[in-house]
C-alpha cells in the first residue's frame, strides 16, 4: 500500500497500539481486555508495519522471537500453576496475594494474572508466526 | 523374592558397564548371583514342605488393586530350581562358548534379565504382574534369539518367535482380565478361592480359550509350535536355556498354576489334552527327518512339550505327578544336549547330522555324557527318563475317556523318540569318521561340566528318586493334589505298563534299524516328507504377514492419498454426519425463535451478513470474496455488541482484522483466479457445506433448547469477584474458572503456528 499518511502515522500508531495493548492486558480482570485480546492487538501492532509498506519492512528478527514468544507464554501458565501445588490447594486454583502500596493502595496480584500475561506473549508469538511463515520472501 | 529379582536386574545393569580384558567377571557376577539364588530357593525346600508357601506383598499400586505379590509354594519352588539352577550352568557353558564373539557383555546381560525376567514369573503371585514378566521373557527371548542379528535367518526367526508370543500374551492378558472381572481382583490367592464361581461363570470358555492360547504359544504348542525350531537361530546356550528350564516352560508352568482355578472342567480336560497329543506327535515326527543337531532337539522339545501339556490336560493326581517328574527329566537332558550339540558345533564346525560320525574316537566324554542323557530321553534304564515315562504311560493308562486312543499316540511318540534318540548316537558318534571341517578334539573342562552334572543327576536320581519325592509333594499341593504321597521308585515290577515300554523300545529299535542301516529309507523319509507337506506353517506365517503389510500399504495409499482438499473433504463430511446422526437421536431442535422481539436493525444486520456470506461464495474475484467475508466476521461482532458480549465482541474484530490483513498480504502471492473445479465437483461440495454449515445451526439452536436444571453461568457470575477477585466475568473464566481450556487452546494455537511453520519452510527448502 503506498499512502504516505499512514507510512508517517505507522510509527506513532505502533507505539499507541502496544501502550494499549498492555492496558487492555492490565484491566482485563475487571473490565473487557485480557490476554488474548491484548496478545493480538499486539501482534497487530507489530505488523502493521508490513502493512504500511511491504511485508519486508518489519524487522525480521522477529522471526526468531516468535518461537521465544510462544514458548515464553506457555511457560510463564505453567509456572502460574505452581503455587498451586505448593500450597496444597487443588491444582490450577488461583493464588493471591493481597498488599497496598503507597500512592496506589491495594493491590492485588495473583497467578491469574501470570497465566494472562503467558496468554498475551503466546497469541504475540503466534501472530508474528502466522506473518513471517506466509511472508517470508522465498 | 523381591531383593533377588532387584539384585538380578542390577548385577545386569552392571554387567554392561565392565569392559576389557576383565571380561572373566562378566561370567563370574551372573554365576554367583545364579548360585546364590539357587542355594536360597534350596534351602527353602524343608520350609515349603513344612508350611505350605511363603508370601511377600509390596503395595504398588492399590488404587488399581496392583500390588507387586510374590508367592513361593511348591510349584514356584519347583521352577525357580530350575531357573537358577539350569541357570548356572548355563552360564559356565556360555563363558566357553561366546568367549570368540563381540557384544557379550550385551549378551550376558540380555541373559541375566531373562532369567530374572522368568524367575519374576515363576513367583508372581498377581496376574498382571505375572503378564509383566510374561511379556518381558517374551521381549528377551527376542533380543536372544536375534542376537547374531547379522544374519537374516536369525532376524526372521525373532521376529517370528516375538509375533506369536506377543499374540499370545495379548490374548493372555484379555483372559487374565475377563477372569478379573469374574473374582473382582488380580490376585491369585482370590482366584483360588473363587475357583467355582469363575468355572461355573458363562464367560467361563472364553477366558479359557484366550488363556490357553497364550500358554500354546508361549510353549510352542500346535498349531504355533513352529517358531520353536527357528528359534535355534540362537546362541547355543540360549537354546539350551530356552528349551529346558526358561520360555517354552512358562506355558506349562501357567497351565500348572490354573489348574486349581479353571482345572477339571469338561472343556479343559477336552481341549488340553487333544493339542498336546498333536504338538507331541508333530514334534517326534518331525525331529527324525532333520538334519541339523538343534533342529532336532527343537522338534523333540516340542514332542515333550506335548506331552507335558497332555499330563496336564488329563489333570489326574497321576497325571500331574508324571508332568512334574517328567518336567525335570526333560530339563536335564534337553540342556545337556544342547551344550553338547554346542560343543560338536564349535570343535567339529558343523551340525548337519549326515557330516558327522565316529566322534567317540576324538570326543570320548562327550559321547558318554549325550549317551545317558539322550537314554534319558528315549526313557531307557536306568536313568530318570525311564522312571518319569513309566508313570506318563501309567497315567495314560488310567486317563479317563479316551485313555486307549491317547495311548496309542502316545506309544508312537515314544517309538519315534526312541529311535530318534539311538539315530542320534548312530550317526554322531558311532561308524566311520568323517572329514570334519575342524580337527575335533575335546579340550575345555567348562564345555562339559553341565551336561556332566545334569546327566550324572538325572543317573542319580533315576536310581534314588526318592530325593525328588520330598520336592514334588509341595509342588502337587500347590497344584492342587496334595492328598496322595509322592512315591517315586525306578522299579515297578512286570506290570502292563513295563510291557508297553518293553514293546515301544523294541519298536523304537526296529525303526532305528531302519534308519540307520537300510541306505536311503532316511531320504526317501525325507522326500515323503516333503511331497506331503507341500507347505509348512512358518512359511506359511511369513506370508501372512507378508500379505498383511501389503494390504496395510493398499489401504494406506487409499486412505493417505495426500490430497488436502479431500483430507477436509472426508473429516468434515464424517463430524457432520456425525452432528445430523446426534441430532436425530437426540430428537431434533425445537424451534421457538421468534423474530418480532428484536429490533429491526439486528434483523436488518442478520439479512447483510446472510448476503455477503452468499455473495462471498459467488464472487469471482479473491478481493471481494475477502471483503465479504470480512462483512461477515464484523457484523456478527456488531450482534456480539448489542447482546453486550464486549470481550467477544473485540475479540471477534481483531481476529478478523487480523485474519482480512493475513489474506491481503498473501493475496498477491497466490497465482490468479481459475475454474478447476468440474460443476459435478462444486455441487458435491456445496452438499457437504450445506450439510455441514446447517449441523452447526442445528447445534447452536439445540444448545439454546436444552434445558441444564442450574446453568453454570450463575456460579461464575456469583463467585466471579468473591473468590477470583475479578470483575470480568469472562475473563475470569477464561484465566482462572477454566484455566485448563484457555491452557488448552493457547496450546492448540502454538502448535498450529508451529505447524504453518514447518509446512511453510520444508517447501521452500525443497525448492
Amino acid at each position: 500500500m503506498n499512502s504516505i499518511i499512514l507510512q508517517l502515522a505507522e510509527k506513532y500508531i505502533r507505539w499507541i497500539f502496544l501502550i494499549f495493548s498492555v492496558i487492555v492486558l492490565i484491566r482485563g480482570h475487571n473490565q473487557p481486555g485480557g490476554g488474548f485480546i491484548a496478545g493480538l492487538l499486539a501482534g497487530l501492532a507489530i505488523i502493521f508495519k508490513g502493512f504500511a509498506f511491504t511485508p519486508g519492512h518489519v524487522n525480521p528478527k522477529l522471526e526468531n522471537r516468535s518461537q521465544i514468544l510462544i514458548g515464553a507464554g506457555i511457560l510463564a501458565i505453567a509456572l502460574s500453576f505452581i503455587p498451586s501445588v505448593l500450597f496444597g490447594q487443588p491444582f490450577m486454583q488461583g493464588s493471591w496475594f493481597i498488599f497496598s502500596l503507597p500512592a496506589i493502595g491495594s493491590v492485588k496480584a495473583g497467578t491469574p494474572f501470570l497465566f494472562d500475561i503467558g496468554v498475551f506473549l503466546a497469541i504475540t508469538g503466534v501472530v508474528f508466526m502466522f506473518f513471517f511463515s506466509l511472508t517470508t520472501p522465498k | 523374592m523381591l531383593v533377588i529379582l532387584v539384585l538380578f536386574v542390577v548385577i545386569a545393569f552392571g554387567l554392561t558397564v565392565i569392559r576389557g580384558r576383565i571380561s572373566i567377571y562378566k561370567v563370574f557376577l551372573p554365576v554367583i548371583l545364579q548360585l546364590s539364588a539357587f542355594v536360597y530357593f534350596f534351602i527353602k525346600i524343608k520350609h515349603i514342605g513344612k508350611y505350605d508357601k511363603i508370601n511377600e506383598i509390596y503395595r504398588w499400586i492399590p488404587q488399581l488393586g496392583l500390588n507387586l505379590e510374590f508367592t513361593l509354594d511348591g510349584l514356584s519352588l519347583v521352577f525357580a530350581l530350575l531357573v537358577t539352577g539350569i541357570g548356572v550352568l548355563v552360564f559356565i557353558y556360555a563363558h566357553s562358548y561366546m568367549r570368540h564373539y563381540g557384544r557379550s557383555g550385551y549378551f550376558y546381560f540380555y541373559l541375566t534379565i531373562f532369567s530374572a525376567a522368568m524367575l519374576g514369573l515363576v513367583l508372581s503371585a498377581n496376574m498382571i504382574q505375572l503378564f509383566i514378566f510374561w511379556e518381558l521373557t517374551s521381549l528377551l527371548s527376542f533380543l536372544l534369539i536375534s542376537f547374531f542379528h547379522e544374519k537374516e535367518e536369525a532376524r526372521k526367526a525373532a521376529l517370528q518367535s516375538l509375533y506369536i508370543t506377543g499374540f499370545g500374551g495379548l490374548c493372555l492378558l484379555a483372559g487374565f482380565l475377563i477372569i478379573g472381572g469374574i473374582t473382582g481382583s488380580y490376585s491369585l490367592e482370590n482366584w483360588l478361592l473363587h475357583a467355582d464361581a469363575v468355572k461355573s461363570d458363562k464367560l467361563y470358555l472364553p477366558a479359557l480359550l484366550l488363556i490357553l492360547v497364550g500358554a500354546f504359544t508361549k510353549s510352542a504348542q500346535f498349531p504355533f509350535h513352529f517358531w520353536l525350531p527357528g528359534a535355534m537361530q540362537a546362541p547355543t546356550p540360549v537354546s539350551s536355556y530356552l528349551h529346558s528350564a526358561t520360555m517354552v516352560k512358562a506355558g506349562i508352568f501357567l497351565l500348572a498354576r490354573l489348574t486349581p482355578v479353571l482345572g477339571d472342567t469338561p472343556e479343559w480336560t477336552f481341549i488340553i489334552p487333544l493339542i498336546g497329543v498333536l504338538t507331541m506327535l508333530t514334534g517326534s515326527y518331525f525331529a527324525i527327518t532333520q538334519t541339523d543337531l538343534k533342529a532336532i532337539l527343537a522338534y523333540t522339545t516340542i514332542s515333550a512339550l506335548g506331552i507335558l501339556v497332555l499330563m496336564l490336560g488329563i489333570g489326574t493326581t497321576l497325571a500331574v505327578k508324571a508332568a512334574m517328574v517328567f518336567l525335570f527329566v526333560h530339563a536335564f537332558y534337553k540342556a545337556s544336549l544342547f551344550m553338547l550339540a554346542g560343543f560338536i558345533d564349535k570343535k567339529t564346525g558343523t551340525r548337519d547330522i549326515s557330516k558327522l560320525g565316529g566322534l567317540i574316537h576324538h570326543m570320548p566324554f562327550t559321547f558318554v555324557f549325550a549317551l545317558l542323557a539322550l537314554f534319558s530321553m528315549a526313557g531307557l534304564p536306568p536313568m530318570l527318563g525311564f522312571l518319569s515315562k513309566e508313570l506318563i504311560y501309567e497315567a495314560k493308562v488310567h486317563s479317563p475317556g479316551i485313555a486307549s486312543m491317547v495311548l496309542i499316540l502316545g506309544i508312537s511318540t515314544n517309538v519315534l523318540l526312541v529311535a530318534t534318540s539311538l539315530f542320534f548316537i548312530s550317526k554322531v558318534f558311532l561308524g566311520k569318521k568323517s572329514n570334519y571341517p575342524k580337527h575335533p578334539d575335546e579340550k575345555g573342562l567348562l564345555w562339559l561340566a553341565g551336561p556332566a552334572l545334569l546327566t550324572l543327576l538325572s543317573l542319580f536320581l533315576g536310581i534314588w528318586p526318592e530325593a525328588l519325592g520330598e520336592l514334588l509333594q509341595p509342588a502337587l499341593n500347590s497344584v492342587g493334589f496334595g492328598a496322595e504321597m509322592v512315591k517315586l521308585k525306578l522299579w515297578h515290577g512286570f506290570n502292563r505298563v513295563f510291557f508297553l515300554s518293553a514293546f515301544t523300545v523294541s519298536l523304537g529299535v526296529f525303526l532305528w534299524w531302519l534308519t540307520a542301516f537300510r541306505a536311503g529309507f532316511i531320504i526317501k523319509w525325507r522326500q515323503l516328507n516333503k511331497k506331503i507337506f507341500t507347505w509348512n506353517f512358518s512359511d506359511a506365517f511369513a506370508g501372512g504377514i507378508a500379505s498383511l503389510v501389503k494390504f496395510s500399504k493398499i489401504s494406506t495409499s487409499r486412505i493417505q492419498h495426500g490430497y488436502h482438499r479431500f483430507y477436509l473433504l472426508s473429516t468434515i463430511l464424517f463430524v457432520s454426519l456425525l452432528l445430523w446422526f446426534q441430532i436425530y437421536i437426540t430428537r431434533g431442535v425445537e424451534t421457538d425463535i421468534s423474530f418480532s422481539a428484536r429490533p429491526f436493525y439486528i434483523l436488518g444486520l442478520c439479512v447483510v451478513v446472510f448476503l455477503s456470506a452468499l455473495f462471498a461464495t459467488l464472487t469471482n474475484s479473491r478481493i471481494v470474496a475477502i471483503i465479504a467475508m470480512g462483512v461477515v466476521g464484523y457484523g456478527i461482532s456488531l450482534i456480539y455488541m448489542y447482546y453486550s458480549a464486549i470481550d467477544l465482541a473485540i475479540t471477534q474484530i481483531l481476529v478478523e482484522t487480523f485474519t482480512i490483513v493475513m489474506f491481503v498480504i498473501i493475496l498477491q502471492r497466490l497465482p490468479n483466479f481459475a475454474r478447476l473445479s468440474s460443476k459435478h465437483a462444486k455441487i458435491r461440495d456445496m452438499l457437504i457445506a450445506l450439510l455441514f454449515g446447517g449441523g452447526m445451526m442445528m447445534l447452536a439452536i439445540k444448545s439454546i433448547s436444552v434445558d441444564f436444571r442450574q446453568p453454570v453461568s450463575g456460579f461464575f457470575t456469583e463467585n466471579s469477584y468473591i473468590k477470583a477477585h475479578g470483575e470480568n466475568v469472562v475473563n475470569v473464566i477464561l484465566v482462572d474458572f477454566r484455566a485448563l481450556d484457555t491452557l488448552g487452546e493457547v496450546t492448540v494455537l502454538a502448535i498450529a503456528a508451529l505447524g504453518v511453520y514447518a509446512l511453510i519452510h520444508k517447501k521452500s527448502k525443497k525448492e
